[in-house]
């Protein structure tokens, strides 16, 4: 695969394994956190954690929409599935994901309810189209990236005039969530995580370009270095981590160029605007309301807002007490420091979100590296 | 997060759509998202669109960069 | 086969499957003889009894039953009919055995097509003519519009087993090789490729194929040296690898860069964010071989059409924790676990 094969070669990857065990300082730790679930995944599948000096750890951030999403809002996508009149298309990686009383969309499925899995945006008008006489509702996740896909379907709705078709909006925002890791009071509370600097989104940034970041690499004086999400682009950007940190800087560097820009998609930055707008709050699974963060149609569009539509409405529920899904999405945690990892909580049966997304810290570690937490003990 | 993959743009249809092929595999997209795409231009696909056109001379770049990282990486060993 | 007692011939070309078809009187004589005898035409189904008698050879009997739900029925390199008879022969054969007979059951739904059933029908007889076997016995029940989806199939197989011969999964070793008859993936990729709201083109065609006579010269090669055969079908190599893990109680260390995958494999997975070491195959096995047999087993593989993509990709060790884990091509080191959960496509 072109643009993909040659990041994946192993000899460079083995000389940039060694550039970066040469720079790090042997007596310094460096911490990074990938912000973005993508990232967590590659570098789970690519056993990447095997290659890197001791002292250089990755954190796994909470850049997965699947598991930020709150257990309320599939709740409220649950309750809405079983009206009978309503048809809801989501993508696949909801279905499995837990709500409060352990039911997901697949057990709502079983028991009746109207869902169909969809690949695309694309996929909801046509069900849409084929079927007028129901509500069919479109469950939009994602950060930036997913953003303008949906607000292309909401303007496709319109030209089509689809009288009977909505959305339940739950797109929320990189920048946000990445200021509320690094200053927000709830999390000082719990204790701040310590991160040396931020592996940023590929794709995200695609969309929103570099310098929605430049303002919180400078506020919080931490280096930002944009990486693709193939193997190599995460290596080099690491390098260039290790490289800012060593020389007390902290900028934003792009790595991933050959995809993203400065300004990033206007076009697609311009969709979003003319559809959506800010929500004051919106709550994430682990770091609680956070401003500014989340994303609802503008009242030109109310139409096809299903929230409005429906009456829905957000009963916040408490997440299982012992799951520790809120201190490992900020990073505080690691899986294996959750009693429930392994135990009760797996893949097969997730309790807590990071558990059920492939990208989920706890799932890329369970699916791919648990091996090495034996490999440790043993040592 | 965002699943995404290189693909090349085959052929531009009507209404925004087009074909991209990736590695044997076509697939039809929406290229709403882009404007002035041709026909052998690289896009990153997410969920059933184009998002952002590779941009080739960056991405050799990077690769040229990547090589040098990589073999001095290696002279360190030797 | 020459019709009997029912002159009136079945509107092949325009018709449909309606409840009499299921009924037991005259239109369901008319579909069985007219339709099923016509396609696995063979004296004991001509007998027209409701079971079927047959000598057995020398040796041992294996038996195997599965059934068949695939959608869609048609996808590029077979069809539900072809894969049932397939499927099960390589059942019979991964225990080494030579298959024999097949029963089929077929569950249809209301409005099915004629044409379709005689096409499946058909493939039917002619997977089952070109392995050496017959469908001689089977049942047909017709059930109401919207309680199956079109057309399930259910085949049991019986076959035999040479004396001496006896795989199965506790019997691997550490040190044992690991080897892979071919491209991994190509059946699932062909299914994915025509679902609604998936589609996507390639040339990619279900792998779809009897084994036994791969099976039959690579027990000629091995003997009991080959510990254990599967076919790695739903839940793909992981799948299988990770079962016979927990039977032997050994763990498995692959090579990624020697697992045979086919480049638009490789990129379906990739745009829909799955791993190929998770997709179903129809014609492909797994044999876990004693280290000095395992050249003469693959070369013997290798000399089939089947198996001229075999590869060695790893090996058991042992490990208590019986995980299955691989150095990635990338050159770290990654678990390949069960697919949890259903096969579904990821946006993230």
């Amino acid at each position: 695969m072109k643009y993909a094969d040659e990041f994946r070669d192993k000899t460079i990857a083995r000389g940039l394994a060694r550039a970066i065990g040469a720079e790090a300082e042997s007596q310094s730790e460096y911490r990074f956190m990938e912000f973005c679930g993508g990232h967590t995944h590659a570098i789970s599948r690519y056993g990447l954690e095997d290659m890197l000096p001791a002292n250089v750890r990755m954190i796994h951030g909470p850049g997965c929409p699947v598991c930020v999403l709150p257990a309320s809002r599939i709740d409220m996508a649950i309750r809405l599935a079983e009206r009978p009149e309503v048809t809801l298309c989501v993508y696949g990686d909801l279905m499995r994901v837990p709500g409060s009383q352990g039911k997901s969309l697949l057990t709502a499925k079983a028991f009746g309810a109207d869902i169909r899995m969809v690949y695309s945006t694309l996929d909801a008008i046509r069900i849409a189209e084929q079927a007028p006489n129901r509500e069919v509702v479109f469950f939009a996740i994602g950060f930036e990236t997913t953003t303008p896909p949906t607000a292309v379907m909401i303007r496709l709705a319109e030209k089509k005039w689809l009288k009977s078709f909505s959305v339940f909006c739950n797109h929320v925002l990189t920048p946000s969530a990445m200021h509320s890791i690094l200053e927000s009071p709830d999390i000082r509370n719990i204790g701040r995580v310590e991160v040396d600097g931020f592996l940023g989104p590929a794709h995200v940034s695609a969309i929103i370009g570099t310098e929605p970041y430049e303002v919180l690499a400078q506020q919080f004086g931490k280096p930002i270095v944009i990486a693709g999400f193939e193997p190599l682009d995460m290596m080099q950007a690491i390098l260039m981590l290790v490289r800012q940190v060593n020389e007390g800087r902290h900028e934003v560097e792009n790595q991933y160029s050959r995809a993203v820009t400065r300004k990033g998609n206007r076009r697609a930055q311009e969709e979003v605007s003319d559809i959506f707008e800010l929500r004051d709050q919106f709550e994430w699974r682990g770091l609680g309301l956070v401003p500014h963060s989340g994303l609802k149609l503008k009242q030109a569009y109310a139409q096809f807002d299903a929230e409005m539509r429906f009456a829905m409405h957000e009963v916040r529920v408490a997440d299982n007490p012992a799951c520790e899904c809120g201190a490992i999405l900020r990073g505080v945690k690691r899986p294996v420091d959750c009693e429930l990892f392994g135990t009760v909580c797996t893949p097969e049966i997730p309790t807590g979100s990071c558990m059920v997304s492939s990208e989920g810290a706890c799932a890329a570690h369970w699916t791919y590296g648990r091996f090495r937490d034996y490999q440790l003990r043993r040592a | 997060m965002c699943l995404s993959v290189p693909a090349e743009v085959a052929k531009i249809l009507p209404d925004d759509m087009a074909i991209v092929s990736i590695d044997g595999i076509s697939k039809e997209i929406s290229i709403a998202l882009i404007d002035d795409l041709a026909v052998g231009d690289y896009v990153l696909v997410h969920v059933g669109y184009a998002l952002a056109r590779i941009d080739p001379a960056e991405a050799e770049r990077t690769l040229q960069l990547l090589q040098e990282l990589g073999s001095e990486g290696q002279d360190l060993q030797s | 086969m020459r019709a009997t007692a029912y002159q009136r011939k079945l509107d092949v070309k325009n018709g449909r499957i309606d409840l009499s078809h299921g009924a037991g009187g005259r239109a369901m004589a008319q579909l069985i003889s007219g339709l099923f005898h016509e396609a696995f035409g063979n004296e004991w189904l001509a007998r027209g009894n409701d079971q079927a008698a047959f000598d057995v050879g020398a040796g041992r009997m294996v038996m195997t039953t599965d059934g068949y739900v695939v959608s869609p029925l048609f996808f590029p390199g077979g069809n539900i009919g072809s894969l049932a008879v397939h499927g099960t022969i390589n059942d019979v054969a991964m225990g080494g055995a030579r298959p024999l007979y097949l029963s089929a059951s077929f569950i249809i739904e209301e409005g099915f097509r004629f044409s379709d059933l005689k096409t499946i029908a058909d493939s039917m007889g002619e997977a089952a003519r070109a392995a050496g076997v017959y469908i001689i016995t089977g049942d047909t029940k017709v059930v109401e519009r919207g309680k199956a989806d079109g057309l399930f199939i259910s085949t049991t197989g019986v076959g035999v087993l040479a004396d001496g011969l006896d795989l199965s999964a506790e019997k691997a070793r550490v040190g044992d090789r690991v080897l892979v008859s071919g491209s991994l993936g190509d059946h699932g990729t062909a299914i994915m490729s025509r679902r609604q709201n998936l589609a996507f083109e390639t040339e990619i065609v279900s792998d779809s194929a009897a084994l036994h006579d791969l099976v039959a010269l690579m027990v000629a090669a091995g003997g009991s040296s080959i510990r254990v055969m599967r076919d790695p079908t739903r839940g793909g190599l992981a799948a299988m690898l990770n079962e016979i893990a927990h039977q032997s109680g050994l763990g498995f260390r692959l090579q990624e860069e020697a697992i045979p995958v086919k480049p638009a494999v490789a990129a379906a997975c990739e745009l829909l964010g799955l791993d190929p070491l998770h997709v179903a195959n129809e014609g492909k096995l797994v044999a876990i071989v004693a280290p000095d047999m395992a050249d003469a087993v693959l070369a013997a593989m290798k000399a089939h059409p089947l198996g001229c993509d075999a590869a060695d990709i790893g090996e058991a060790v042992a490990d208590n924790h019986q995980f299955v884990q691989m150095s990635t091509g990338f050159g770290g080191g990654r678990i390949v676990d069960w697919l949890a959960g259903e096969q579904l496509p990821r946006i993230c």
